[in-house]
C-alpha cells in the first residue's frame, strides 16, 4: 500500500469552511441577476406573452422572450447535431414542447426585483395534447439505429423460449432526477465577442464546444471555469438552455448576468433517469444452466432528442449464455430531454437482469449466488475478449461473509427476528472501464511545490486527491506540497468527468506526466557539475533531491537546480491516451451489493439492517475517497430502491413532487448500518495504476439487491420501483 | 415575492391591533411554512407583524394542567423535562415531525396553522379548491396517495400535516386566543375544521385572532402511551398514517383511553367510538383489532390512498399493542 492512499480529501477544507468558491459565488463586478419563466402547459404555443408589468417593475433591466431575442446565430444551422438530437434551442420559437420550459428571462439589479418581476410574466396559450406517460404511449415507440438502439442476437434468437424452465416478466423503474444540492447556476460575461462562463459543468472542454456552436464563436475564445462541484451525478454534462439564456442576456446588456435555477427547475430543466419499462426473458436448465436470455427495454426520451443509453448492455456479457437477444426502444414524449444520471442505463438494466435472476434461481430453488456462479462468465462472450482482469467472486465471497449469508432461508418469510421478517438479497453490478485521451502539465516550481494541471472537473468523487496522490507517489513529494489547478479552460485539456473514466483517464496522465518530469529533472541534474562523470541512469529522485544511487554524498536540490539553471519552473506537459494492447481485453469494474432487511408486513415497513458493498475496482488509489464515493453511490441505488420517483399528473403533464420534502432521498436513519469493501487488486491491463473505475458500479446493482431481499422477506415480488410501504402491504395479508 | 412590510409587535394586544389594520396582513412566528408560501406565491400578504418579541415562550405547570405558550418552539416543548415525563405523547410527536432544525425554529401556534402539504395546493399552475376557491380539486382523480380517508369533501381530500396536533387532540387540549373582541378558548378538536364546501378555511380561528396558548389536562396516560408515525422515510417526511395513543390501564383493564390519528383528516382525526369500545375492556389483541375495525369503519379511499385503511388498520392495533406494552 502507497504511502499516500489514506490522505485526506485535499479540497475538504476549502469545502466545509465554505471557501471553496461555486460558479454563482464568483465576485463579479457589476452582476445583475436573471431567472427563468416557465411555461405552464406541456405542449403547444404561446399565443401572446405579457411581459409590459415586469419591464415596468422597479429595477427591471431587460425581459427576453422569443419574441425580441437576438437570435444566437448557431439557432440558424441547419441541425447542429450535439449528442443525440438537436437540443432545445431557448427562445428560438413560440414552441412549447414540455411544463416549465423556459418562455422568458427576468433580468434586474438585484435578487428580490428580479423575483417579483418574474412573477409578474403572464402567458396565453394554444394547448394542444401532450403525452407524458409512457405506458400510453407504445404506438410512438422507435429503434434508432445506433450502436445503442441497434438489435444484438447471439445464438439463437429468443432461445430462452426452448429451455426447460422459463421465467418472463416485465419491470419499471420510474423517472428519477439527479438533483445535487448545489443547483443549476452560471455566471455569464461576454469580453466583446468572448464569453466567459462560471458554470456547472462536467466538462469544460464540452460546455466551451456547446457553446461555441451557438453563439459561433471560434471555441478558443470561449471560456468555462467550473472549479467546484455541489454535486452533478450526471446532469452537469450536457449545456443547457438556461447556460444559453444566461449567455444570450449579458451579450443584451453587455453586463455579467447570474442565473440559479429554482429547485423546482431542477425536476423539470435539467435531464433526468428516464422511466423504462423493461421485459426479461431467462431459460435454464433444471440444473440451472442459463441456455436464454433476452433483455428488451422502453424508455422515454424527449420530442427533439433521441436520448439513449446502455440499458440492455449488460445482459449481453455478465453471465455465460449461449443464446442472448436485446432489443431497446425509445419513446417520444413531451418532456425534457433525460440525461445521463450514476449509473446510467446500467442501474436500469441491472435491476430488470438481477431481479429476473433472483426470480429463476427460486424457480429453480437453488441459492442466488450458487446461480450466478453457475453462469460465471470465464470471459466476454458479447466482445468475444478475455478479461483484463475479473474479482467478481471474491465479491460474493466477501459480501457473503460480512452479511451473514449463512442466515438466509430460500424460503421467503420463513426466518424472523421478534415480530420482523428478516430477508437477504443481492444484486450484481458492473460498468466498462474507459480511458480518455487527457493532457497534464506537471512542473517543479522553485518554492519547492508540484503542480498539476488538468481542465478536468472534480465534482465530488475526489479528482483532486487522486492527482495529488499519484503526483505525490512518483514524484515522492509530501502530498501538502502537490498543488492541483483543475476545472478551468485554458488549462491542458481533460476528459469530461463521467463514465467512471476519471481516474483511469487523468491519474494516468498525472502518472505520464510526472514519470517525465522525473526524467527531465534527472536529465538536466546530470549535466551540473556536482554529477561529473555520473550518467543520468545512476540518478534518482527522492525527497526533493537529485541523488547519486552509487555514492549519496553527491547531490543536488530540486531547488536549486531550478535556481542554478535560472529556470522559473521545470515543466513538462504530455497527451496519454489508451494502449492498443488495452483493445485486446474486455476491461470492466464489478460489484456487489448485499442486502439485509426487515420487513414488518402489517405496516409495510423496510428497515435497511445491514448493507454491504463489494467491488472490484482494480487499485484502489485512496481508500477514504474511494469508500466516501461507494457509500455515496449505494445509498443512490437505495434511493432508487425504496423511495425515488418524479410523479406526473399526466391529465397535466407536470411534475407534483418537484421539492425535496416530496421527492425522497434516503436520510441517515434509514439505514441502520452500511458498509463497503474493495478486493483491491491491481488490473495488468487497464492504465498504469491498475484501477479500473468505481463511480457508477457503487449504485449499479444495489436495487435489485433491495427487491430481492424484500422477496425473501415476505413473498411479495416488487417489479415496479420504488418499493414503497402500500406495495407490500396491499397482498400480504394480516 | 412581492414586497411586504415587516413589523415587530411587543404585547399581543398590539399584534392584533396591528394586524387589524389591514385587509391582507398575517403573524408570523417561525416561519418555517409562511415564508414557504410566499415564495412559492400561494400567499402574498402586504405586511407581516412579527410576534416573536410577545411574552409567549413559557411553559407553565399548574394545578392539574400544564400551559405551552404559543411561541414556545417545538424543539422546546419536545424535550422539556416535565413534558416528557408528565406527558410524552406529546413530546413524542413532536419529535416525530419535521427535522431537527425545522423544530428548531417553529413554534407552537404556528405548528396548529400550518397549511396542507396536498401539491396541488402548492402548485399555483393546478386547481385547488383550498387556494383558490371553486377552481376545482385536482387530488380528487389525480395523485392522492397522501390524502385523507375520513371526513374528506367533494372539494377537498387535503389532510392537515401536524403531528403535535394529533397528540393534542388526543389529549383534550384547550386553544387560548386573543382577537380584537377579547379573548376565548376553543376545545383542541374543534379547532381544526372539516373541508366541506369552504375548504379555503382550515380553522375555527378568525383572521385577526392570534393563539396565545395552549392548555393541557393532566392525565393518568403519562405510563402508556404512544405515538406511531409510519411514513416514507424515517426522517423529514410526513405521516402517511399515524397513531397517538393514551392509555390508563389497572393491571390488564382499561380504565380510560385516548386514540387520535394524523394523516387521515382535514383535521386531527379522534377516534371516540373506539376510545367507548375499549373502555372497560381487558387488554388483548382482538379487543385491539375490533377497535381498530370500527375507528376505521367509516374510511373511504380515493384510489392511490386506498392502502390507508388497511394501514391505518394495523397501525392502531400496533399502536395500542406498543401503549399497553410499555
Amino acid at each position: 500500500m502507497s504511502k499516500t492512499s489514506n490522505i485526506n480529501r485535499v479540497d475538504g477544507f476549502a469545502k466545509v469552511t465554505g471557501s471553496a468558491t461555486y460558479s454563482a459565488e464568483y465576485k463579479t463586478p457589476g452582476v445583475v441577476y436573471a431567472c427563468l419563466v416557465g411555461s405552464t402547459i406541456a405542449k403547444g404555443r404561446i399565443k401572446t406573452i405579457d411581459t409590459k408589468k415586469a419591464e415596468w417593475a422597479p429595477g427591471v433591466l431587460a425581459v427576453i422572450t422569443h419574441l425580441n431575442v437576438d437570435k444566437p446565430v448557431g439557432y440558424q444551422k441547419a441541425k447542429d447535431k450535439h449528442n443525440f438530437g438537436q437540443p432545445l434551442q431557448i427562445f428560438k420559437d413560440d414552441s412549447v414542447l414540455y411544463y416549465d420550459q423556459p418562455i422568458a428571462l427576468v433580468i434586474a439589479d438585484t435578487f428580490e426585483r428580479m423575483q417579483y418581476a418574474a412573477s409578474l410574466i403572464k402567458a396565453d396559450y394554444l394547448k394542444e395534447e401532450h403525452s407524458t406517460e409512457l405506458k400510453k404511449a407504445a404506438d410512438k415507440e422507435k429503434k434508432v439505429e445506433t450502436e445503442k438502439g441497434n438489435d444484438y442476437h447471439r445464438g439463437e434468437q429468443d432461445g430462452y423460449k426452448n429451455a426447460e424452465v422459463v421465467l418472463e416478466a416485465e419491470y419499471t423503474i420510474p423517472t428519477e432526477v439527479h438533483n445535487p444540492m448545489e443547483l443549476a447556476n452560471i455566471i455569464a460575461k461576454w469580453d466583446g465577442n468572448k464569453p466567459t462562463v462560471f458554470t456547472k459543468s462536467q466538462g469544460v472542454e464540452g460546455t466551451r464546444k456547446s457553446i461555441a456552436g451557438v453563439f459561433g464563436v471560434p471555441i478558443e475564445d470561449v471560456s468555462v471555469n467550473s472549479e467546484y462541484l455541489g454535486g452533478a451525478f450526471g446532469m452537469g454534462l450536457h449545456t443547457w438552455p438556461y447556460e444559453i439564456a444566461a449567455l444570450i442576456g449579458s451579450k443584451k446588456l453587455n453586463r455579467p448576468v447570474k442565473l440559479v435555477l429554482h429547485r423546482e427547475q431542477m425536476f423539470t430543466n435539467v435531464g433526468f433517469r428516464p422511466y423504462t419499462i423493461q421485459k426479461m426473458g431467462l431459460g435454464a436448465t433444471k440444473a440451472g444452466k442459463l441456455t436464454g436470455l433476452t433483455h428488451e427495454a422502453v424508455a422515454m426520451t424527449s420530442s427533439y432528442e433521441d436520448f439513449m443509453e446502455g440499458t440492455v448492455n449488460m445482459s449481453r456479457f455478465i453471465y455465460d449464455c449461449a443464446n442472448v437477444s436485446t432489443r431497446y426502444r425509445i419513446v417520444p414524449l413531451d418532456t425534457c430531454t433525460p440525461i445521463w444520471m450514476r449509473g446510467p442505463g446500467e442501474a436500469t438494466g441491472s435491476f430488470a437482469l438481477e431481479s429476473a435472476m433472483d426470480e429463476l434461481a427460486y424457480k429453480l430453488n437453488i441459492d442466488p449466488i450458487e446461480f450466478r456462479k453457475l453462469n460465471y462468465a470465464e470471459k466476454d462472450l458479447e466482445q468475444n475478449k478475455p478479461w483484463s482482469s475479473k474479482y467478481l467472486l471474491e465479491c460474493y465471497e466477501g459480501g457473503m461473509e460480512r452479511i451473514g449469508w449463512k442466515n438466509r432461508k430460500n424460503e421467503p418469510g420463513s426466518v424472523k427476528e421478534g415480530d420482523w421478517l428478516v430477508g437477504y438479497g443481492m444484486g450484481t453490478g458492473t460498468f466498462g472501464c474507459y480511458r480518455n485521451p487527457t493532457s497534464v502539465k506537471a512542473k517543479f516550481l522553485p518554492d519547492g511545490n508540484l503542480v498539476l494541471q488538468c481542465s478536468v472537473n472534480d465534482m465530488g468523487p475526489g479528482t483532486a486527491t487522486m492527482m495529488t496522490a499519484i503526483g505525490a507517489d512518483i514524484t515522492g513529494f509530501p502530498a501538502e506540497n502537490v498543488i492541483i489547478e483543475m476545472g478551468k479552460s485554458g488549462l491542458p485539456k481533460g476528459p469530461t468527468q463521467g463514465g467512471s473514466a476519471t481516474t483511469s483517464s487523468v491519474g494516468s496522465a498525472v502518472n505520464d506526466a510526472c514519470k517525465l518530469l522525473v526524467e527531465k529533472a534527472i536529465k538536466l541534474a546530470s549535466e551540473n557539475a556536482v554529477f561529473k562523470n555520473i550518467p543520468a541512469a545512476d540518478l534518482e529522485l527522492a525527497e526533493g533531491m537529485i541523488v547519486s544511487k552509487k555514492n549519496s554524498s553527491k547531490s543536488i536540490s530540486l531547488i536549486s537546480l531550478l535556481s542554478e539553471n535560472k529556470l522559473e519552473e521545470l515543466a513538462v506537459e504530455n497527451q496519454s491516451k489508451g494502449t492498443e494492447e488495452a483493445k485486446k481485453y474486455s476491461i470492466y469494474s464489478f460489484s456487489v451489493h448485499f442486502v439485509k432487511v426487515l420487513v414488518n408486513p402489517n405496516l409495510g415497513k423496510i428497515r435497511l439492517a445491514h448493507v454491504v458493498s463489494c467491488a472490484d475496482i482494480g487499485t484502489v488509489i485512496n481508500q477514504k475517497t474511494s469508500a466516501g464515493q461507494m457509500f455515496g453511490g449505494a445509498v443512490g441505488g437505495i434511493g432508487m430502491g425504496l423511495m425515488e420517483a418524479l410523479e406526473i399528473d399526466h391529465r397535466f403533464g407536470r411534475p407534483i413532487n418537484n421539492n425535496f420534502a416530496d421527492y425522497h432521498v434516503p436520510v441517515n436513519a434509514d439505514i441502520e448500518k452500511q458498509e463497503v469493501f474493495f478486493v483491491n487488486k491491481k488490473d495488468p491491463i487497464s492504465n498504469p495504476m491498475g484501477t479500473k473505475g468505481l463511480g457508477e458500479t457503487a449504485l449499479v446493482g444495489m436495487a435489485p439487491a433491495i427487491a430481492n431481499a424484500v422477496f425473501n422477506a415476505t413473498g411479495k415480488r416488487v417489479r415496479d420501483l420504488p418499493i414503497t410501504l402500500d406495495k407490500i402491504i396491499e397482498t400480504v395479508k394480516v | 415575492m412581492k414586497n411586504f412590510q415587516i413589523i415587530k409587535a411587543l404585547t399581543s394586544a398590539s399584534a392584533v391591533t396591528n394586524l387589524s389594520k389591514e385587509t391582507d396582513a398575517k403573524f408570523i412566528a417561525g416561519g418555517t411554512n409562511l415564508v414557504d408560501l410566499m415564495k412559492k406565491n400561494v400567499t402574498a400578504p402586504d405586511k407581516l407583524v412579527d410576534i416573536n418579541t410577545l411574552d409567549l415562550k413559557k411553559i407553565e405547570f399548574l394545578s392539574k394542567k400544564v400551559s405551552i405558550g404559543a411561541l414556545a418552539k417545538n424543539t422546546q416543548v419536545a424535550e422539556d423535562k416535565v413534558i416528557k415525563e408528565k406527558f410524552p405523547l406529546l413530546s413524542l410527536a413532536l419529535a416525530a415531525g419535521a427535522s431537527q432544525q425545522i423544530r428548531n425554529m417553529a413554534s407552537v401556534g404556528g405548528n396548529m396553522l400550518q397549511r396542507t402539504r396536498c401539491p396541488y395546493f402548492y402548485n399555483t399552475d393546478m386547481p385547488c379548491n383550498k387556494r383558490v376557491p371553486k377552481s376545482g380539486c385536482g387530488a380528487i382523480g389525480g395523485s392522492n396517495r397522501m390524502h385523507a380517508v375520513f371526513g374528506a369533501s367533494e372539494s377537498c381530500i387535503a389532510v392537515h400535516p401536524s403531528d403535535m396536533c394529533v397528540a393534542l387532540a388526543a389529549l383534550d387540549a384547550t386553544v387560548f386566543v386573543e382577537g380584537p373582541k377579547g379573548k376565548r378558548k376553543i376545545e383542541f378538536t374543534d379547532f381544526h375544521r372539516l373541508p366541506g364546501n369552504t375548504p379555503e378555511k382550515d380553522n375555527v380561528l378568525d383572521a385577526k385572532e392570534l393563539i396565545t396558548s395552549v392548555e393541557i389536562p393532566e392525565n393518568n396516560f403519562a405510563k402508556n402511551s404512544h405515538y406511531l408515525k409510519i411514513r416514507d422515510r424515517s426522517s423529514y417526511a410526513f405521516a402517511l398514517v399515524s397513531v397517538a395513543v393514551g392509555l390508563d390501564l389497572k393491571n390488564n383493564l382499561i380504565n380510560d383511553v385516548r386514540l387520535a390519528m394524523g394523516g387521515v383528516a382535514h383535521k386531527p382525526w379522534r377516534l371516540t367510538e373506539a376510545e367507548k369500545f375499549l373502555k372497560g375492556k381487558t387488554v388483548s389483541e382482538t379487543t385491539f383489532k375490533q377497535a381498530a375495525d370500527l375507528a376505521m369503519k367509516e374510511a373511504k379511499g380515493y384510489g392511490e390512498n386506498n392502502f390507508k385503511i388497511t394501514l391505518g388498520t394495523n397501525a392502531i392495533i400496533e399502536a395500542l399493542t406498543i401503549a399497553s406494552s410499555k
